[in-house]
C-alpha cells in the first residue's frame, strides 16, 4: 500500500502538494506571523512543508523564522533560472521538514510571472505535502500571484472595521481571479484566522467579537489568536511563536493547525479570564 | 472597573455594535458592486450618448441598476427627461 501523506491530496487522487495561501488584505495583520506559526506546526506533525516569502522587496519572514544569515539564494533567483530549488531552499535547523524559501530583497515585485511562479510550485508539489505562500500586504502583483494557484487560503483578520473589510475584498478576488476560478475547479477553502484578539475588550464592547466578524465573513473558524506579549518575544529571538508552547498565542496556533488538518478542537481563549470579587469590587 | 462603575455600567456602552452595523453596510455595498457585471459602467455611458442624441439629458439623468436574485438577474434602466421635453409634448 502507498503510504497516506497527505489526506487532502489522496482525496483528491494526485499525490501533490496542497497549495495554501495566508492573506489579509491589510499590513500588519499578522500574516507572517501566521505563516511561520502554521508551517512550523504543520512539519512538526510529520508534513514535508515548504513556506514561500512572496514580499519581493520587503522580505520579513526569513527574520521571524530566524534563518536571515543562512539566505544565499532566493524566489526570484529561481526563477530566473540563477539558482535551482535546491540551492535556495534553507532547511529548518528545529524540524527537518520544513523549509525556507526567501524572497528576494532587491527586485522589483514584477520579477514574479505567473509562469515564472507556477512552473516552481509545480517543482515544489512534487516532493512536499504543504506549500504554504505568505502573502505580501495589499491586492497588487505579488498578493495576486501569492494567491493565484492556491487550493486553501487562510484569511488573517484583526477584529477591526478596516481589516475585516479588506479581507472580505480579498475573498472577492479569490473567487474571481485564482487558478481554480478560471479553470471552473473546486473553489479555493477558505478559512477565517482571528488574530490580536483581546477578549476583555470584547465583554465591555469595545472590540469586535468573533462572532461579529463571523456574522459578516461567515467563513470556516480555524483558530482565534490572542494578543499576546509572546509574539513580540518570538519575533525578536527568530522563533515561529508556536514553539512557545507555554504561550496562549503558540497554543493557539497550534489548535489552529490541528484544526487544519481536520481535529475538530473546541475554540480556546476567546472569553476573559473570570476577575476575583476584590478585583471587581476595587477595580484592576 | 469599581464598585459604582459596576451599578453604572448596566448596558454595555462600547464602539464595538457601531463597527460592526458599519461594517455590515458596507460590505454589502461592496459585494453588490463586485457582483455586477463589468460592462455597466460602459453600458450607462453608451446608453447616455444614445438619449443625448435626441434629448439634452443631464449626465447622471442615467441610473443602470443591476440586481441578482436566485434564479433571474433584474438590469434595471432609468432615465429622468428633463422637464422641457415633457411640455413640448
Amino acid at each position: 500500500m502507498v503510504p497516506r501523506r497527505c489526506r487532502h491530496t489522496q482525496e483528491e487522487g494526485r499525490n501533490l502538494a496542497r497549495i495554501i495561501v495566508i492573506t489579509s488584505g491589510k499590513g500588519g495583520v499578522g500574516k507572517t506571523t501566521t505563516s511561520a506559526a502554521l508551517s512550523m506546526g504543520l512539519a512538526q506533525r510529520g508534513r514535508r512543508t515548504v513556506v514561500i516569502d512572496f514580499d519581493v522587496g520587503l522580505r520579513n519572514l526569513d527574520l521571524i523564522m530566524g534563518c536571515e544569515r543562512r539566505v544565499v539564494y532566493d524566489f526570484v533567483n529561481v526563477i530566473n533560472h540563477e539558482a535551482n530549488l535546491n540551492q535556495a531552499l534553507i532547511r529548518d535547523k528545529r524540524c527537518d521538514n520544513l523549509y525556507v524559501l526567501p524572497a528576494s530583497q532587491t527586485r522589483d515585485k514584477e520579477a514574479l510571472t505567473k509562469e515564472g511562479v507556477g512552473r516552481v510550485l509545480e517543482e515544489l508539489s512534487q516532493g512536499y505535502d504543504f506549500i504554504v505562500c505568505d502573502s505580501p500586504a495589499g491586492i497588487e502583483h505579488g498578493a495576486t500571484m501569492a494567491m493565484y494557484f492556491a487550493d486553501d487560503a487562510v484569511v488573517v483578520t484583526n477584529p477591526e472595521v478596516s481589516s475585516v473589510r479588506d479581507s472580505d475584498r480579498m475573498l472577492g478576488i479569490l473567487a474571481s481571479k485564482s487558478r481554480r476560478a478560471e479553470t471552473n475547479a473546486e473553489p479555493i477553502r477558505e478559512f477565517l484566522l482571528l488574530t490580536r484578539y483581546d477578549p476583555q475588550r470584547v465583554e465591555t464592547g469595545e472590540m469586535l467579537s468573533v462572532k461579529d466578524v463571523q456574522d459578516i465573513l461567515s467563513l470556516n473558524l480555524l483558530g482565534v489568536i490572542p494578543e499576546s506579549k509572546a509574539v513580540l518575544t518570538a519575533s525578536n529571538s527568530g522563533v515561529p511563536v508556536i514553539l512557545d508552547r507555554e504561550s496562549d498565542a503558540g497554543q493557539a496556533y497550534a489548535d489552529a493547525v490541528c484544526r487544519f488538518l481536520g481535529e475538530d478542537l473546541p475554540h480556546r481563549f476567546i472569553h476573559a479570564e473570570k476577575k476575583g470579587f476584590f478585583n471587581r469590587l476595587f477595580g484592576g | 472597573m469599581g464598585l459604582l462603575d459596576y451599578f453604572r455600567n448596566s448596558q454595555p456602552k462600547g464602539t464595538a455594535n457601531v463597527a460592526k452595523e458599519r461594517l455590515q453596510i458596507l460590505v454589502a455595498h461592496d459585494r453588490a458592486e463586485r457582483h455586477r457585471p463589468s460592462y455597466l459602467p460602459k453600458l450607462q455611458r453608451e446608453i447616455l450618448d444614445v438619449i443625448r442624441k435626441y434629448v439634452d439629458v443631464d449626465m447622471n439623468a442615467v441610473s443602470v441598476n443591476y440586481e441578482q436574485e436566485e434564479s433571474h438577474e433584474v438590469l434595471e434602466l432609468n432615465i429622468i427627461l428633463p422637464d422641457t421635453v415633457r411640455n413640448m409634448m
